[in-house]
């Protein structure tokens, strides 16, 4: 730690995969996170790593299921339509039980869309990345550093946990350039991956990742294991930040690069004497279920704002559970919200205050 | 007289397949060859989706279960992982040349130090018995009720001879295993395709021309006659490769 380097979101994000032990990374091009598949075909030649261009995003993440059965920490990353190819493969993962990282530089959507930032596959990246029930870790950093930070935490619970981890990030965040520190790179922890098909030597019973049970109730066991784990996570590993919260009557709620925006408009509420605050959610699943309802005791009302039509909104909603007002500003198709924008719905929210 | 026993390279797990369909003289071979050159240790095998789903129960050796098609792609993951592996995939036809096209091109072009283990029976199986890439042009299946129309539904695909095209293919040989001087010499190629990949040579597949009497509408012994009469003419057996000398790179 120490030094601080000027850089691009994406390339930070491949830096931070390779000092976290991740020695495997199979990509696609894709705007707006080509410079992930750039910076690892750069470094990973020098220090005995896999770079590997797949011919799709499809073959992509199989690779990493190929990789990440052998026990290795391996990684994909592509931008919104790579990500809805690689869901056949992810939910095959997530139904072998096998930890990997995959991250999603979102752009706007839906087909083709554009290349600007956006936050709109939330669902897709909370509900239902994949077929089947299912659930994956999603960590969503609002800066380059905290991509950084994250990127151990998503390798470290994907093993933990033996599920995938998503990265959840948008095209503002791989695009912009921030200074960031780096933690000294690792090995990847030698732990018991004991499910792992590195060979029997002869020495053991043939190790088999599957995701197939024909027999119905024996699947729904798997799956309720499966969930048993997911309740483990859920009380265990939600992240989130609460800024300026402690009086606050009209609370917003946003996640990545937009709370950012959101949080310089909370600023800007305050210094008007509005009693403004900011609930980040830093894991939006596991979601902060239990910041926001209890939040929302006290609040006069929420805000939430999303560069989307209003998604993780409904989550909000559920933790809330009718205890406040929850209304919702978004902006979307790669347009980013400003601070006053925001700032003109918080003042609506306070009410007689403009 | 040497004794007669199961292979070391199988488990004792009872196989699912039909009477007569030759998926179990394969299973077979492949787990002979794995013994013989002591391989099973350290083998990592990709099952495929279609009748072979369950190799994964069959096979002596660590299993990864593939999506549909993308076992190449999952199996060159695990060889990049661990080189020191001995990598092989066991796929239909559906699975490698329908669906699954891309990532058995690419595999291939890569030159990825992997073996396959192509099934060509020119139906699907497990779904009970559409039209294949490999179907035959007039063969009926539920999917060509009157017959494959070639105008319509294209022409059978030659998997072999397209990616022997390739640069990165050490090894391509289309066998057969209909009766036992066949049985022996798809047995030496599988070897010779895993030899391969133990001297680091290169991407090498074996193409086994298959019967499925079930979807066939055959007796056993009658699919095997089909097959001599209809598959061999349109798919001939032979080596359509082989860089095994040199390798590819």
């Amino acid at each position: 730690m120490g030094q601080k380097f000027l850089m691009k979101g994406n390339e930070a994000i491949a830096e931070a995969a390779i000092r976290n032990g991740c020695m495997h990374f199979f990509g696609y091009p894709i705007t707006p996170q080509t410079e992930v598949s750039a910076y690892m075909s750069k470094v990973m030649p020098k220090i005995g790593g896999t770079f590997l261009q797949a011919e799709s995003e499809i073959a992509a993440i199989n690779m990493v299921l190929g990789a990440a059965s052998c026990g290795v920490r391996a990684m994909t990353s592509s931008s919104s339509p790579g990500i809805s190819l690689k869901s056949e493969g992810v939910s095959y993962i997530a139904g072998s039980d096998v930890p990997c990282v995959i991250l999603n530089v979102m752009r706007g959507g839906p087909g083709l869309g554009g290349i600007q930032p956006s936050q709109a596959d939330y669902w897709q990246a909370t509900k239902a990345l994949g077929h089947g029930d299912f659930q994956l870790i999603v960590l969503a950093p609002a800066t380059v550093q905290e991509i950084v930070d994250l990127m151990g935490t998503a390798f470290d619970l994907a093993d933990q946990y033996r599920m995938p981890a998503l990265i959840l990030a948008d095209g503002m965040l791989g695009q912009m350039m921030e200074p960031v520190e780096f933690p000294e790179k690792k090995e990847a922890p030698a732990g018991a991956k004991d499910y792992a098909t590195t060979g029997t030597q002869g020495k053991r019973k043939p190790n088999i990742i599957n995701s197939l049970y024909l027999q119905a109730p024996v699947l729904e066991q798997t799956i309720r294991d499966r969930f048993a784990r997911y309740e483990q996570v859920k009380q265990n590993e939600v992240r989130v930040e609460e800024y300026a919260c402690d009086d606050a009557e009209i609370i917003t709620v946003a996640y990545g690069a937009t709370a950012r925006v959101v949080k310089g408009a909370v600023d800007m509420a305050r210094a008007e004497g509005i009693k403004a605050g900011l609930i980040r959610p830093i894991t939006v699943w596991p979601f902060p279920t239990e910041t926001i309802a209890k939040a929302a005791e006290k609040a006069r009302g929420m805000l939430v704002v999303e560069m989307s039509m209003g998604q993780m909104v409904e989550d909000v909603r559920l933790a809330v559970n009718g205890r406040c007002g929850v209304s919702f500003f978004g902006r979307t198709g790669g347009v980013v919200p400003s601070p006053a924008e925001v700032l003109a719905e918080i003042k609506k929210l306070a009410g007689g205050t403009n | 007289m040497a004794e007669f026993k199961k292979t070391s390279g199988l488990t004792d797990a009872v196989f699912h397949y039909c009477p007569g369909c030759t998926h179990g003289i394969v299973h077979r071979l492949v787990g002979e060859v794995m013994e013989e050159l002591g391989i099973l240790g350290k083998a990592v095998g990709v099952a495929p989706v279609g009748c072979a789903v369950m190799a994964y129960d069959y096979f002596n050796c660590d299993m990864i279960q593939a999506p549909h098609g993308r076992a190449p792609a999952v199996a060159t993951g695990a060889k990049r992982a661990n080189p020191a592996n001995i990598v092989f995939t066991y796929q239909g036809d559906g699975d490698l040349a329908a669906i699954g096209t891309a990532e058995t091109v690419h595999a291939a072009t890569r030159g990825e130090n992997i073996t396959v283990i192509f099934i060509n029976n020119a139906i699907y199986g497990m779904t009970g018995g559409q039209m294949a890439p490999t179907t035959l042009a007039g063969q009926v299946t539920q999917t060509t009720p009157y017959g494959r129309d070639v105008t319509r539904a294209g022409f059978p695909i030659r998997m072999s001879e397209m990616l022997a095209t390739l640069d990165g293919v050490a090894y391509a040989e289309r066998v057969t295993v209909v009766d036992v001087p066949n049985v022996r010499k798809a047995k030496a190629a599988i070897k010779k395709a895993f030899q391969a990949q133990l001297e680091g040579k290169g991407f090498s597949i074996v193409e086994v021309l298959s019967t499925c009497p079930t979807n066939w509408g055959l007796a056993p012994v009658e699919a095997v006659k089909w097959l001599k009469e209809n598959m061999i003419p349109h798919y001939p057996l032979g080596c359509y490769q082989d860089r095994t000398e040199k390798g590819v790179f």
